[in-house]
Order: structure tokens, then C-alpha cells, then sequence
């Protein structure tokens, strides 16, 4: 089966499109999850604490 | 003997043989040269190697000392004395190149004198001799101290600072002797390329074996962006430097890629060269030593989760647009425009949150020069990341493109961020890991600072007003539509703007120097930090 040029740069463009935007919703929401807040505040401190 | 020494013992034999072979079966006299300078640091590797078997004992360094963490300092000592050396040079041969495009005469007529020789010599010198060592240096102490583990390995950290010294003297020897594959930031030939190879997975395995040792749970966010420096720039470095020697004892390489693509490789590399050596890896210096130095935790460690992946996703597709009005294909044009002005989100969010940190501790800034060198650093970080994708735009790249303004983008982007960050955790970094309580002189920092921003502010103004205007005279039309400038008048009108370029690098290099003497009196005369002993012994008041 062949595919052409458009076919495949179609595909490429339209699944790299969904995949980065489900992704990167997914960091976002990770990033943001009010449960991760103390894991971070504790991260953010990590220079600081002297050892 | 350890395994490890072993094998780097046998590794470094085996290349110090065929080293020896192809100095003798060599087809040209650069490459004898490069393969003698090669068996000489492989002799000299074993020699280490060996001297420090003997040294050692039997013994191996703890891994803790009295419950702390016993970091391996050394490597980092070195890499930070071979950044300033090669600030240094770097700087120095940009002057020179800076007053051969005012004064042709200083080309000496002399081949291995020329801009064309001398200009890698200077992107490289400044880029991966004195930025990469300080990569290097930052961010084996980063990742030490934020996993609170001792690095692994008794050879491998010195073979990845060593091995990438060796790699800039022969690629910095070969652009002076003619020697180079005509790819821009890529001009190493292929055995170099090979080598630099070899000493990049020791480095990945060095860093991902410390972060696999860490007593830290969590990966500070400093260390993403070292991470992801190191695995971009190894698979950007294999992609377009896949070439095939015309012969093994030969420096001539063919590149595989070939016409519009081998160009679209090229600057797919060429920009990611900025965004993950330039920008992830010094971000992650950001993202450590302006809070060490503020004292004060990261502003928002969520926006930094972003920034690290939406800087990731966004900078790898921008390279198209240093192909603008090319064979490149008209939709990949686009694409790079595209994602280059998206990038305004993730640089702003990173400079937004570097200089938030200093909230609260504005006041700091007054009183500590090594402060500010960091926080302007962040504001120029943010001024050229606004630039940058503005002459992205194809419409302001017509007229950008070519032009020196391209030149006083970059180097505000180089200069203003990257030098700045980098004086910034050099001035940390020194009396840290030699002990010592602060640098030699906050005064000397305070000259420093002023001197080179000085410099910086005559680069970049004059670099626009000179890009601009030739720019402008290129599509000047009469109106006969003749072009109204011949290439020489361009060229005419330009020098004042070369001259004052000129002296603010002279201006740049003074404050480096002044830089290189705070720190060799830092760790000379520098005053010993009080240690937690003397802390306890000191009397009562």
C-alpha cells in the first residue's frame, strides 16, 4: 500500500498535534494537582537545605 | 587496580596504538598532528591513571564523611579554572576578529589569521570551551549536592572534564589549520566528533548515576534541565555530524545529508544548540544558584515544571526559521516561525520566575554585585528571548536576516545571559568548592559588572543601528529601480558601528579579566570558611 506526501505529512501533523496538546495538558495538570503542593513547596527548598 | 581503571587503562592503550598508526599512516599533515596530540593525552591519561592508583593506596574516597556527604570536588576545580582560561581566549579572539572586520589589515595576510579561520575559533572558544565548562563544572556540583550523594566513579568524572578539554584543543587547533566540515557551531571533523562522543555518554552515565545514587526522593528541577541539555545536544550531535571519513587516517569527511535537507539538519541543530546548550543548560544554573544566592526557594516550582516542559516541547521545532526565503519548503518555514513565537511563553515564564525569586530580597541587590550579575543575567535572558522570535517572523527576518543585527542578538542572548549567568555561579561556585567564605573582593565584582555591562550596551546598540541600517541599504531602490547602494557602500557605513563593536568587547574582556584575577586571589587568599568545629569551639560572648 503507498501512501503519498500529503497522506503522511497529514497524519504527522494531525497526530503530533493531539499528541503534544494531551500531553502537555497532562504536565499542566500535574503540575497544578492542589494534592502535589506540599511535594513541591518541600522540591523548591532542596538548595536551600544545608547538609 | 579497580575495574574501572582497567578499562580506562586498556581503553586509552588501544587509542594510544592506533593514535601512534595514524600519525604514521596519515594522509595529511593535520591529522598527524591531531593523532600525536591524541597519543600524547592518551599516554598522559594511563600516566594519570596509574599516579593515582599508586597515590590512593589501596584506598577508596567514603562516601560520607562524619554523616555528610563527601562530594568529589576535583573534576569541578578543574573545569571551572578551564572555564575562565577559555573566557578568556574566547573573548579575546572575538576582539581580534571584532577589529579585522574594521581593520582588514589584521588578518596579517596570513592564512591561519583569517576571519574565516579565526570566527570558529571564537564561537567555539566561547560556546563549548568556556560555556561547556561551565556546564560541566555547575552541573556535576548540582547534582551532588541536590541528591546529596557523591558522584560515582574514579576515573570517569576526570575522563568526561579532561576528555572534553582535549576534544577543544583539537577542534580549536584544526578551524586554525584549515581543518573543518563548513557546518556552523558543528566544524569539528569527524574523529572529533567521534571522541566528543565517547566523552558525552560518560558524562549522561556520570549524571544519571548520581541521580540514581540520590538520598534526595525528589529531582530538583535544576537537574531536568541539565538532563535534557545533555540528551538533546547527544542526539542533535549525532544527527548532524553523521559523515563518512574519505579515509580513516584522513581529517576530509562527507556529510550523508545533502542539499536542502543537510540544511534543515543543520539549523534543526543550530538552534537547538541554543535552546538546550545555550538556554536548558544554563536555566538549570539559573534555577540553582539564584536561590542559593538569594537565599530564598525557587518563586513557583509548578511554573517551573511548565517552563522545563513547555521549553522542551516548543524550542526543538524552531530551527526552520534561520531558513527563511530559502529551497526550504514553505510550510516548514512556517512551522519554525510558529513555534519561535510560542517560545515567547515558556522564556518569559522562566525569566518571570528567576526574577520573582529576589521578591522580598530586592534590597540584595544593592549590596551583592555577584547577586546581580545573576539577576541581570535572567533580565537579559528575558530581553533577547523577546527578540529572538520577533525576527523570527519572516516579515522582520527580510529585513533582519544576513544583517548584524543578527550578530547583536545573538550576543545580547550570549553576553548579557549566558556570560552573566555564568560569572554569576563561577563567582558561587569558587569559594564553595575551594572552601572559601565568600570571593576574594565584592568590590572587583562590582567593577566587573559595571565595566562589562558597559561593553554589552556598546555591542548590542551598535550591532542594531549597523544591522538595521544595512538592512535598509540592501532593498534601497532608486527610483528607476536601480538598487541605490553598491555592497561596498554597505560596507563603508558600517565601520564606525565595527569600531565601537570593538571596544565594547575590549570592554567585556577588561571586566573577564578583572574576573580572572578576584578568582585567583579567591583561591589563593581567599578567608576559610568557618567550618561547623570552629563554629562550636568559638567562646561564648
Amino acid at each position: 500500500m503507498d501512501f503519498s506526501y500529503e497522506q503522511v505529512a497529514t497524519f504527522a501533523q494531525q497526530s503530533g498535534l493531539v499528541y503534544f496538546v494531551v500531553i502537555f495538558s497532562a504536565i499542566c495538570v500535574y503540575a497544578l494537582w492542589p494534592k502535589n503542593k506540599t511535594k513541591f513547596d518541600h522540591a523548591a527548598q532542596i538548595p536551600l537545605e544545608e547538609d | 587496580m579497580s575495574l574501572e581503571e582497567i578499562g580506562y587503562s586498556v581503553f586509552l592503550g588501544l587509542l594510544f596504538l592506533y593514535c601512534v598508526l595514524a600519525a604514521g599512516k596519515a594522509v595529511d599533515p593535520v591529522f598527524a598532528f591531531h593523532a600525536t596530540i591524541g597519543a600524547i593525552a592518551s599516554a598522559a591519561g594511563i600516566f594519570l591513571i596509574v599516579r593515582s592508583f599508586i597515590d590512593r593506596d589501596g584506598r577508596v574516597e567514603p562516601e560520607e564523611v562524619n554523616g555528610k556527604p563527601n562530594y568529589n570536588l576535583g573534576p569541578i576545580k578543574f573545569a571551572s579554572i578551564a572555564a575562565m582560561f577559555w573566557g578568556l581566549a574566547g573573548f579575546s579572539v572575538g576582539i581580534w576578529i571584532a577589529l579585522e572586520l574594521a581593520y582588514p589589515v589584521l588578518n596579517l595576510g596570513l592564512p591561519w589569521t583569517t576571519f574565516g579561520r579565526l570566527r570558529p575559533l571564537h564561537t567555539s572558544a566561547v560556546i563549548f570551551a568556556f560555556g561547556g565548562n561551565v556546564l560541566l563544572a555547575t552541573s556535576f556540583y548540582v547534582v551532588q549536592r541536590t541528591s546529596r550523594a557523591r558522584m560515582p566513579g574514579l576515573v570517569t568524572p576526570w575522563f568526561v572534564i579532561l576528555g572534553y578539554n582535549v576534544f577543544i584543543v583539537i577542534a580549536g587547533t584544526g578551524y586554525l589549520l584549515g581543518v573543518t566540515q563548513s557546518k556552523e557551531y558543528a566544524e569539528p571533523e569527524w574523529y572529533a566528533d567521534l571522541w566528543l562522543t565517547v566523552v558525552w555518554v560518560a558524562y549522561l552515565l556520570v549524571f544519571l548515576a548520581t541521580l540514581w545514587k540520590r538520598k534526595e526522593p525528589h529531582i530538583y528541577v535544576a537537574n531536568w534541565f541539565y538532563l535534557a541539555f545533555i540528551v538533546t545536544i547527544a542526539m542533535l550531535h549525532l544527527v548532524n555530524n553523521a559523515a563518512v571519513p574519505v579515509s580513516f587516517f584522513g581529517s576530509k569527511s562527507y556529510v550523508v545529508w545533502s542539499g536542502v535537507q543537510d540544511a534543515m539538519v543543520q539549523w534543526w541543530y543550530g538552534h537547538n544548540a541554543v535552546g538546550f546548550f545555550l538556554t536548558a543548560g544554563f536555566l538549570a544554573i539559573m534555577y540553582y544558584f539564584v536561590p542559593k544566592r538569594a537565599n530564598r526557594p525557587v518563586y513557583s516550582y509548578r511554573l517551573s515544571i511548565i517552563h522545563f516542559w513547555a521549553l522542551i516541547f516548543l524550542y526543538i521545532w524552531a530551527g526552520p526559521h534561520h531558513l527563511h526565503y530559502t529551497a526550504l519548503p514553505e510550510w516548514a518555514s512556517t512551522l519554525g516561525m510558529v513555534f519561535s513565537v510560542m517560545l515567547w511563553m515558556p522564556s518569559w515564564g522562566g525569566m518571570i520566575n528567576g526574577l520573582m525569586t529576589l521578591s522580598g530580597a530586592w534590597d540584595k541587590l544593592r549590596t551583592d554585585p555577584v547577586l546581580r550579575l545573576l539577576v541581570v543575567s535572567v533580565a537579559f535572558y528575558g530581553m533577547s528571548t523577546f527578540e529572538g522570535p520577533l525576527m523570527s517572523v519572516k516579515s522582520v527576518n527580510s529585513l533582519s536576516h544576513y544583517t548584524d543585527w543578527t550578530i547583536g542578538h545573538v550576543h545580547s542572548g550570549a553576553l548579557g545571559w549566558v556570560g552573566y549567568v555564568s560569572f554569576g555561579a563561577l563567582y558561587c561556585l569558587v569559594p564553595w568548592i575551594y572552601g572559601k567564605r565568600d570571593v576574594y573582593s565584592l568590590k572587583l565584582v562590582d567593577w566587573h559588572f559595571w565595566i562589562s555591562t558597559l561593553g554589552i550596551v556598546l555591542y548590542i546598540t551598535s550591532m542594531w543601528v549597523s544591522g538595521i541600517m544595512q538592512g535598509l541599504m540592501w532593498r534601497a531602490y532608486t527610483n528607476l529601480g536601480f538598487l541605490q547602494y553598491s555592497f561596498v557602500e554597505t560596507v563603508e557605513a558600517m565601520h564606525p558601528y565595527y569600531v565601537i563593536r570593538a571596544l565594547g568587547g575590549i570592554l567585556f574582556l577588561t571586566g573577564a579579566v578583572i574576573m580572572a584575577v578576584n578568582l585567583y586571589l579567591t583561591i589563593r587568599h581567599g578567608e576559610a570558611e568557618k567550618t561547623a568545629a570552629d563554629v562550636a569551639l568559638a567562646p561564648a560572648e
